[in-house]
């Protein structure tokens, strides 16, 4: 497949990692934000081939790990009630909410849909008038313009069955959290690649400047993460802080214009809180007041109680890249996939999900305890 | 779906009814039991077995059998490349098949949701009937249950079929051996891919179909051939290949080893499973079945295979290993690799 094979192709893959090895001569900490770049790293073994100078943090990028449980919770909610379609992408449906899931919500009777595209509920709503339609809209600037622009053709419509519950964030602020969080020490970023094909690189300019740290927007493919770790040791290696783009074949400086306005038009942004990591000024997307209607929490009086995350889950701390996943007291014990603690043991980007479903530290784990 | 495309069988047209979608009252034992049964099933299947129409079929078998059940329930029922009848076929014929059986008999039972279109139902009749026909087996015994609108999927359909295992057959994972190799007779995640194309709030632009098609034949031709060499098959259908070999790591107590880039995969399908975020080791299968033989004429039955219509793309993937026992590991293109578990719950497609 035209851009596919290309970038997993095994002579080139070692090529630049022998260019890494090669160049590095310290350690350096290198935090890849999204997880999709921690799903490939693990995946296609990235992780055990790398000198050992060089450490990869698995960053807050999975919009499933940082969803908070209360957001859960009220989907749940809404899902249960009577007259209510709730649509989802399919892998918030696993995450636990302090009572159940939404996957077991829907085998308790809830009618709830898993969806690829948010336009195709806002084509559901259109086809069940007589009930709501509800969209879980989660993720991060990737989705937004999509999640967006199901409103805006909800309003053209005239479909006013359809509304959204929003858990949208953001990725900047998440960095800069990462980056002040007085236990976390990264010298370098991998910036998530298709969050910048919609928004550009240009916001990341004053991070490096403020923070004098590196970041280099990177792909997905096994090359691609090698070329970026590479850049990044470069410019480690060298003393420098700069930007720099190696998915450049995707990533336009300016990002998507038209997906930007469509952002800019229906959403607002607002102070979010980040599942296992807190509030973080800022960094999340809410409705505009004009498309008020088409928001779920003003339009259902959603009545249920805040909730604390389980204490003995350490998601936090492997969000921020404080400790690795195996490094959890629980992980591979109580904390599995088919019964997770939290979040990031669920989505397949989640990094302790990468962990126990793809890397050989559970081996490891079992012989040292054993 | 209940819009999705139906492909009539013009070939054979149904015959004139006076009802046109099955009620409740098919399923009763009545009247209208019996005009279904009638002008409709024993018409399209009959064969000298079913004929006489007794409670039960009876025949007599020689030597070892192999018996089977499946039972199918698929959305959507119709789907790119096929419908759920010459799944139910085909699915029972190659669980025999991987008994290193002859398929030989099969019992049909529908679970009806009344509804149905007898037009769909035709269509379906139709296929199980190709299919039969296709695999050499016979439907000698059958059910037709309805039950209410909500409380089926359409259609469900269940099969049984009984085989007469091959003289040479000696299959049976405490035959695995180190050194033995994992051979996978086709590409993989076709049919799951396909079906999942068609899902409501999925669909997405592709060409592909189903590859559902009976195995015996080429399981049969490497058992003339190969005999005993051949040691374990499978028909790797849902939780996909990684299922049927941590199944069979666990159950001989070794470790498998595969090469990511000797697995074989179409190229849409591939696209398919990064645009939904699945992994194609999961995905289930209906046209392929994997096979651990010995070594020393693997490669000679890799090319007997790929003679055979429909086996073309037949690989040697991996080697069965003394390390790390009962797990199977992927050694990925760039020189890393990871451990294939048995898959949790169902693959979700994921957010971005």
């Amino acid at each position: 497949m035209k851009y596919l094979s290309e970038y997993r192709d095994p002579d080139l893959a070692n090529q630049y990692l022998e260019e890494i090895k090669k160049t590095v001569t310290r350690p350096w900490s290198i935090m890849e934000v999204c997880g999709g770049q921690t799903h490939s790293l693990v995946k296609h073994g990235i992780v055990n081939v790398l000198p050992d100078e060089i450490t990869m943090i698995h960053g807050p990028g999975c919009p499933v790990c940082v969803t908070p449980l209360e957001l859960i919770d009220q989907a749940v909610y809404l899902a249960e009630k009577e007259n209510v379609i709730l649509c989802s992408y399919g892998d918030m449906l696993r995450v636990p909410g302090s009572h159940k899931s939404l996957l077991e919500a829907k085998a308790q009777g809830a009618d709830i849909r898993i969806l690829y595209s948010p336009l195709e509920a806002v084509n559901l709503a259109e086809q069940n008038p007589e009930r709501e339609v509800v969209f879980f809209a989660v993720g991060f600037e990737t989705t937004a313009p999509a999640n967006g622009l199901s409103v805006v053709h909800a309003q053209r419509r005239g479909i006013s069955n359809y509304s959204i519950l929003t858990s949208h964030v953001l990725v900047p602020p998440a960095m800069e959290a990462v980056i002040n969080d007085p236990e976390s020490h990264i010298d370098a970023f991998l910036g998530a690649g298709h969050v910048c094909t919609i928004m550009g690189i240009e916001e990341y300019g004053p991070i490096v400047e403020k923070y004098n740290i590196p970041i280099v927007i990177t792909g997905f493919e096994p090359v691609d993460m090698l070329h970026g770790i590479l850049m990044a040791v470069r410019q480690l290696e060298r003393g420098e802080a700069k930007l720099e783009n190696q998915y450049s074949r995707v990533v336009r400086p300016e990002g998507n214009p038209a997906a930007i306005n469509t952002i800019h038009e229906v959403f607002r942004v607002d102070d979010r809180a980040w599942r296992g990591i807190g509030v973080i000024p800022q960094s999340g997307y809410e409705l505009q007041p004009a498309f008020q209607q088409f928001d779920a929490k003003s339009k259902f009086q959603i009545d249920i109680e805040a909730v604390d995350e389980p204490s003995e889950c350490m998601a936090g701390q492997v969000l921020k890249g404080i400790i690795k996943p195996h490094e959890c007291p629980e992980f591979g014990k109580r904390c599995t996939p088919r019964n997770p603690l939290g979040a990031p043991m669920v989505s397949s980007e989640g990094a302790c999900a990468a962990y126990y479903n793809f890397s050989n530290v559970l081996d490891s784990l079992e012989k040292a305890t054993s | 779906m209940s819009d999705s495309p139906i492909r009539m069988n013009l070939s054979c047209p149904m015959p004139k009814l006076d009802f046109d979608v099955i009620t409740l009252g098919h399923g009763s034992g009545g009247q209208l039991t019996n005009q279904l049964l009638d002008k409709v099933i024993f018409e399209v299947l009959h064969n000298p077995l079913l004929d006489p129409r007794h409670d039960a079929a009876t025949f007599s078998i020689d030597g070892p059998m192999a018996f089977s059940t499946d039972s199918f329930v698929i959305s959507p029922v119709f789907f790119p490349g096929g419908n759920i009848g010459e799944l139910a076929i085909n699915g029972t014929v190659n669980d025999l098949a991987m008994g290193g059986a002859v398929p030989r008999y099969l019992s049909l039972a529908f679970i009806i949701e009344e509804g149905l279109r007898m037009e769909e139902f035709w269509e379906i009749l139709q296929s199980i009937k190709k299919a039969a026909d296709d695999a050499g087996v016979s439907i000698v015994t059958g059910d037709t249950k309805v039950v209410e609108r909500g409380k089926g999927d359409k259609i469900f359909i269940n099969t049984t079929g009984i085989g007469a295992v091959h003289a040479s057959a000696n299959i049976g994972t405490q035959r695995i051996a180190p050194g033995d190799r994992v051979l996978l007779s086709g590409p993989i995640a076709t049919h799951g891919i396909a079906i999942m194309s068609q899902r409501e709030g999925l669909q997405f632009g592709t060409t592909l179909e189903s590859d559902t098609q009976p195995l015996h034949r080429a399981t049969l031709g490497l058992l003339d051939e190969f005999g005993d060499e051949v040691k374990f098959l499978r028909d790797p259908t849902r939780g996909g290949v990684a299922a049927s070999l941590n199944e069979a790591a666990r159950d001989c107590r070794l470790g498998i080893d595969l090469t990511d880039r000797h697995i074989p995969m179409l190229e849409e399908v591939r696209g398919g499973c990064e645009l939904l975020g699945l992994d194609p080791l999961y995905v289930a299968n209906e046209g392929v079945f994997l096979a651990i033989v010995a070594p020393d004429r693997a490669e000679e039955m890799v090319t007997r295979l790929r003679q055979m219509p429909g086996f073309e793309q037949a690989t040697l993937v991996g080697e069965v290993v003394e390390e790390h026992p009962g797990q199977v590991i992927l050694h990925s293109g760039i020189g890393g690799k990871r451990v294939v578990h048995m898959m949790v719950g169902e693959q979700l497609p994921r957010i971005c």
